[in-house]
């Protein structure tokens, strides 16, 4: 089974790229902003959005009502909420931010706190078309790193593409495994199997059918019915 | 070869519908009896199943059920479907192939703790997961499985897939249920439990995808069955996924108990080419790593812990004798550092001066005392913070220190050597003055 030979892009150094993408801090060296720069107390903090000021598109606002009434508790739907501007928007920007806001009744200052909580929910302009490559610790020992560079010099033009390394995104199975908008596909191994998943990924079209993670058969030899 | 229960039939087209689910037993006769049964009657079974939880703790599911106060409130019951310990996919293959079982599980287990209400919370990068799951729902809820006075009982249950957006703290119990509440997901303090008082402040039972999906077969085949199988403490069936150096890497149901090396070499092939085990994590990144001599360790939860290191999620990581210790223990510190939410200042900074200290090793820049410093970081970092994410980076590198000092000492010399070669020829072989020429654009 040569698909399941542990495979490395060197004998060494395999597993020194970062590849994530780096939690910011500033010169400081602490997360927190507010060292180097004094906040404004003459500004006024922004409240809940003004409804009769800030438009929001019909369906967005639709959405977003949607998963508000599903929960017991409507701010349940922030996470939802967020996702869906993201979708519509390509990034939780300041204005995708203040719409989600003014139909859940939040601040924007919140609503940018639990954005910036998670890797998935983008703050800052990026292509919309998330592609995740796992650089965990096991995708690392099969190669990961040397996967992501490639896809980097492959794709580093395509700007509706958000090319990132990730942690591990739980299908260490396949390793190295990349995420083509939520499709898993792996292992991605020889550099004719990377040209074609770029060219893929440029084309919009099915990433590696034959790769899929949905067709994978269960390792286990006793679960054969 | 171990029994299949969670297994059994796994790739079987069309399990993941309600109709094959229901042809291979599903939310039959055992459900029937589960839902008849006095809900104390039914905690005792569980809790005589000797099922521990499978999600990294290991506490018994029947003991956390019983925790849950008595009376009428709102009650929940939260699947941990997050699923984000480097090295753990076994929740991803049973919610893909077969989401009615974990429903099925969710059902009994909402009964048992008297909750009305619950959630799957799954990680955001599971998308066709949760999709998967939704479709199963909507069968469920149609079939009178889900929602007012399912099967024609007098319990009613609502169920909801709410998925994150990317964050492994959310996996930690109440990192979750401040996430599932719309919040960060930074832990809470603890106590109170989330027993007491979890999500929107009620009573909450929190229980791993593999914990809920496991209760079905108990019922059917009765708690007293279910513990003949496995070892002592160590219950019934565990599915194992084993990843990194094997020439097999996948998930695997295995009978507790079972030797390390059987499941390693037997099942996943070992390392192959010739190369050896040089380390493992027994039990996902965060367990302290073992060596090629631990191989002959019994696979269940008290060897483990009498090993020095644990079960976890029974995500077993091999790493061959060709890559270097030095190398593990970077890749494995950058991860806590990113996933650290930050709240407390041991972890936050603690796994933050871990990498720098790595990276200082991989660059050349350090002596053998920083091994000796970073131990004392991870050290302070155990039993100081909020939540064990910080621990769960200091235990794997402490161990991997403990276990590799010299490998890690010769690094240090073979990279100071290094460093000063190259800062020697850099000296040797720059020009005195560089021509500045602009360049033309
Ligand atoms: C940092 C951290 C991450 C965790 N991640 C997960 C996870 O992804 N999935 C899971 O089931 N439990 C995870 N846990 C364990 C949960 O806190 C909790 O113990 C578990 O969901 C309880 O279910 P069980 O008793 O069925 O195992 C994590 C714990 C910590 C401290
Ligand atoms: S230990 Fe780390 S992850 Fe856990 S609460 Fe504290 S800072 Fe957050
Ligand atoms: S390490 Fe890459 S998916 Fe787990």
């Amino acid at each position: 089974m040569a698909r399941n030979r542990p495979v490395r892009s060197s004998a060494t150094g395999h597993l020194t790229g970062e590849g994530l993408q780096p939690v910011p801090r500033y010169a400081h060296g602490s997360r927190v902003p507010g060292w180097d720069d004094a906040v404004d107390l003459t500004k006024d903090p922004a409240g809940v959005p003004d409804p009769a000021v800030v438009a929001v598109p019909a369906d967005l606002r639709a959405q977003i009502e949607d998963f508000m009434s599903r929960y017991p508790d409507a701010r349940s739907a922030a996470i939802p909420a967020l996702r869906a501007a993201q979708e519509k928007y390509g990034w939780c920007s300041p204005d995708a931010i203040e719409q989600v806001a003014c139909v859940m009744r939040l601040t924007p200052g919140y609503l940018a706190a639990v954005a910036g909580f998670y890797d998935q929910l983008e703050t800052r302009p990026v292509g919309h078309r998330p592609v995740y490559v796992c650089t965990n610790i096991s995708c690392s020992l099969r190669g990961a790193d040397a996967l992501l560079a490639s896809l980097q010099d492959e794709l580093h033009d395509d700007e509706t593409v958000n090319l990132r390394g990730f942690e591990c995104l739980g299908a260490c199975d396949i390793a190295p495994m990349v995420s083509v908008e939520g499709v898993y596909v792996g292992p991605v191994e020889s550099p004719e199997e990377i040209a074609e998943l770029a060219r893929q990924i440029r084309a919009g079209e099915d990433p590696l059918p034959e790769k899929q993670l949905l067709r994978r058969p269960c390792q286990d030899p006793g679960a054969v019915s | 070869m171990s029994q299949k229960i969670l297994f059994k039939n796994i790739d079987e087209p069309g399990l993941a519908t309600l109709d094959v689910y229901r042809a291979r037993g599903g939310y039959g006769d055992r459900l029937r009896k589960a839902l008849s049964m006095p809900k104390d009657a039914l905690v005792e079974e569980l809790k005589a199943s000797g099922l521990r939880g499978r999600g990294g703790a290991g506490f018994s599911m029947g003991t956390k059920a019983s925790f849950l106060p008595k009376g009428q409130m709102d009650k929940y019951l939260v699947c941990n479907a997050d699923e984000s310990e480097p090295g753990t996919f076994k929740d991803r293959e049973l919610m893909q192939k077969c989401p009615h079982m974990l429903i099925e599980g969710m059902i009994i287990a909402a009964y048992a703790a008297g909750a009305n209400k619950a959630f799957i919370y799954i990680r955001g990068e599971y998308q066709q997961q949760a999709e998967i799951l939704e479709r199963a729902i909507e069968e469920a809820k149609a079939a009178g499985l889900l929602g007012d006075r399912l099967m024609g009982t007098d319990t009613s249950l609502t169920l909801w897939v709410h998925r994150g957006a990317g964050a492994y703290i959310c996996g930690e119990e109440t990192g979750l249920l401040d996430s599932l509440e719309g919040k960060r997901g930074n832990p809470r303090l603890k106590p109170p439990f989330p027993a007491n008082q979890g999500l929107y402040q009620g009573p909450t039972l929190i229980n791993n995808v593999e914990t809920l999906a496991t209760l079905p077969h108990i019922i059917e085949m009765g708690a007293s069955e279910y513990a003949k199988i496995g070892v002592q403490n160590s219950t019934g069936t565990k599915l194992i996924s084993i990843s990194g150096h094997v020439m097999r890497p996948g998930n695997y149901e295995i009978e507790l108990g079972m030797s390390s090396r059987d499941i390693i070499y037997g099942l996943a092939g070992g390392p192959g080419d010739g190369r050896s085990v040089k380390m493992w994590f027994p039990g996902g990144s965060s367990s302290p790593v073992l060596t090629g001599d631990d191989l002959d360790l019994p696979y269940d939860f008290d060897s483990m812990a009498k090993a020095g290191t644990m079960l976890g999620s029974g995500a077993i990581i091999i790493v061959d004798d060709q890559t270097s210790v030095v190398d593990v223990a970077l890749k494995t510190a950058q991860f806590y550092r990113h996933e650290s939410c930050g709240k407390c200042t041991p972890c936050r900074e603690g796994t933050n001066w871990t990498v720098k200290m790595l990276e200082r090793i991989k660059s050349g820049e350090a002596t053998p005392m920083d091994l000796d410093l970073m131990a004392s970081v991870c050290e302070n970092i155990i039993g100081h913070c909020l939540c064990v994410l910080g621990d769960a980076m200091a235990m794997p590198i402490g161990s991997m220190v403990k276990k590799f000092r010299t490998e890690f000492e010769e690094y240090i010399e073979m990279a100071r050597a290094r460093a000063e070669r190259e800062l020697m020829a850099g000296l040797s072989s720059a020009p005195a003055a560089q021509p500045h020429h602009p360049v033309a654009a």
